[in-house]
């Protein structure tokens, strides 16, 4: 009760103050917008689609099942599936997301998408600075502004891209093993890249009415489909 | 030369009055010395400022203001603009009158605190013989301005901050006078030009302040605390509580108005350090005799900057006190130590110099201490709580 209590106050606050000028520990200010901390391995933000290889209209992992859309419990994700297929990672014909749009301003983070998720298509970003001047075209993603690659996923989480790489590798050792156990049998190995031909052809002549945001990419996209074709599968078992 | 420098204003006003006709010259000096005072405790309260918000940051672990100019040090600048630009509002049932006036009033009078005040060898405005006096009766007319501003703002929330402040102040200022009253008794003067010779001496190299004494000692605490407390600074910030009274007696204004009320707060502080400064702390004096050389104001604006460092230190440990601690500290404490250092002074001045005095001023005072903490702040341990109407 003699002002021990108050000179023992000065002495700890005096002490923040020489003490701000010589450790790091007094003084934990991270000047942001001029220097900052690098993301934490599990930060997540909104989520992104993956894709393999350098385009990320042939190498979408996504093959609209809809799952997603169906479980997002905020209802931001809207996928329109497409008409025609193109080959996923291990060669099967799958459909693609003519749409994907994830309206971030009603996304709340929550990685059920990715959870839910059987073709490991949708992961989340760490991206955070997403301030936008148009509330509503500005916050609502297409599948373009979604679309990164495996090399990304890889920067910003690289232990489960690892993981979900190892994975994919082993999916498609099963399937190769299981082809080669079906081809003696069905005796027409060379069946499956011929049959993809008329596939991309048709797909060439339907996309200009399936996809109307962009007719040209989509019809490059599918001229370059027999291309693709041949460089995906290695493209996924590589990474 | 080193008197020179030391007297550098006072030649260069004489010389500019120089040029006027004789009877002209001692207004000319005058309106030179106030163009000083307006000048230089201003741009002293925008430095202080943002040292104030640098150094609060430092002292809660985070950097202060740092982006307008070089290190942050334009940020009153910023804030300046900002508060010129921003709508002046007036409530619609205040009284205009006194609502425009009472910033001007505290303003002005905190000004005039200055014209008395020695801010270095033979650098005072008014050389007068009550100055001690006339100090503190702007330093009152400060509350009439807080007065004022609560009052003719219409709102519950300015009229508390306004009595709060009121009943602060007065309570603070008793014991602020009594511990002058002290100085007064021993240099046997209420000019300050008087008190700060009477410290301007040596004993080997060291100064003769009235801090390194006994009841000086005990007086300056009493007048630090008193001077926390009349200029509403933290711990005793109670005025202008914001998780309380919003803002208290300036609630209602914006603008310019309020920037003028941050001012006169502010020069209120320089006002009370340079006093207290003055009062204890040898004023002009430099701290050793081989200092002297260093010109006077100099070492009185070192002073008070170094007493202005431990007003930002007190606000950046210190929470609020509660009005009725604030009041009990007030009356039970500070109060009877200023009366009984009154006694103590008078002790010091007749036993004559030896060490008698120090051993039996000290022992008093230090007596007191204790057992005025131990007695009237014990804390009081409430036994359960019976309900007598309950059951």
């Amino acid at each position: 009760m003699l002002g021990e209590g108050l000179l023992k106050g000065l002495a700890e606050t005096a002490r923040n103050f020489v003490g701000s000028y010589v450790s790091k520990e007094r003084l934990t200010t991270v000047e942001y917008p001029d220097e900052r901390i690098p993301t934490a391995e599990n930060a997540r933000v909104f989520p992104f689609l993956v894709y393999d290889g350098s385009d990320w209209q042939a190498g979408m992992r996504c093959v609209a099942c809809q799952i997603c859309e169906k479980e997002c419990p905020p209802k931001c994700i809207y996928i329109e599936k497409s008409k025609d297929k193109k080959p996923d990672y291990v060669g099967k014909q799958q459909f693609y997301p003519t749409r994907f749009d994830i309206d971030i301003s009603v996304c709340m983070s929550c990685q059920i998408c990715v959870e839910v998720c059987p073709f490991e298509a949708i992961k989340m970003d760490t991206q955070f600075e997403l301030a936008t001047y148009d509330r509503f075209g500005g916050l609502l993603m297409d599948r373009e502004q979604l679309s990164r690659s495996n090399e990304y996923y890889h920067n910003i989480h690289p232990t489960e891209a690892s993981e979900v790489d190892a994975h994919l590798a082993e999916e498609k050792v099963k399937v190769e093993a299981k082809a080669a156990a079906a081809a003696p049998a069905a005796a027409k190995p060379p069946a499956a890249a011929p049959a993809a031909k008329p596939e991309a052809a048709t797909s060439a002549a339907a996309a200009p009415k399936a996809a109307l945001a962009m007719p040209t990419p989509e019809a490059e996209a599918s001229a370059a489909k027999p291309a693709a074709l041949e460089e995906a599968p290695p493209a996924g078992g590589k990474d | 030369m080193a008197a020179t420098i030391d007297q550098i204003f006072v030649i260069f006003a004489n010389w500019v009055g120089g040029f006027f006709p004789a009877a002209w010259h001692a207004a000319v000096v005058d309106v030179l010395g106030v163009i000083g005072i307006v000048s230089v405790f201003p741009a002293l309260f925008a430095l202080t400022t943002v040292l104030e918000r640098k150094g609060l940051g430092r002292m809660q672990n985070r950097l202060g203001p740092n982006r307008v100019g070089p290190a942050g040090f334009l940020q009153p600048v910023a804030d300046g603009i900002k508060s010129l630009t921003k709508e002046d509002v007036v409530p619609f049932t205040a009284n205009g009158i006194m609502h425009f006036l009472a910033p001007l009033v505290l303003v002005v009078t905190v000004f005039m605190g200055f014209a008395v005040l020695p801010v270095g060898r033979h650098m005072q405005l008014v050389d007068m013989d009550a100055g001690l006096l006339f100090f503190f009766a702007m330093g009152a007319a400060t509350e009439l301005s807080v007065f004022m501003a609560g009052w003719s703002s219409h709102n519950k929330y300015s009229i508390l901050g306004a009595m709060r402040a009121i009943a602060q102040m007065i309570s603070y200022e008793v014991p602020m006078l009594l511990s002058a009253v002290a100085v007064v008794m021993i240099v046997g003067s209420l000019s300050l030009p008087d008190i700060v010779s009477m410290q301007d001496q040596y004993s080997g190299v060291w100064p003769h302040w009235f801090i390194f004494t006994p009841w000086g000692f005990a007086a300056f605490l009493i007048f630090a605390i008193a001077a926390t407390s009349e200029s509403n600074r933290s711990p005793f910030d109670l005025p202008e509580g914001e998780s309380e009274i919003v803002a208290g007696y300036h609630t209602e204004y914006s603008g310019f108005k309020f920037a003028l009320f941050f001012l006169g707060e502010y020069l209120a502080m320089f006002a009370l350090s340079g006093l207290g400064v003055t009062l204890f702390l040898g004023g002009w004096a430099a701290p050793f005799s081989f200092l002297s050389f260093i010109p006077s104001w100099i070492w009185f604006f070192a002073k008070v900057m170094l007493s202005i460092a431990v007003f930002i230190w007190l606000r950046g440990t210190f929470p609020r006190l509660r009005q009725d601690q604030l009041m009990n500290f007030a009356w039970k404490f500070v109060l009877p130590m200023a009366l009984l250092d009154l006694v103590v002074t008078g002790i010091w001045r007749f036993l004559g110099p030896g060490w008698q005095q120090w051993v039996v001023c000290s022992l008093i005072l230090i007596a007191a201490y204790v057992v005025m903490g131990r007695t009237a702040f014990a804390v009081k341990h409430f036994g359960p709580r019976r309900y007598r109407y309950a059951e």
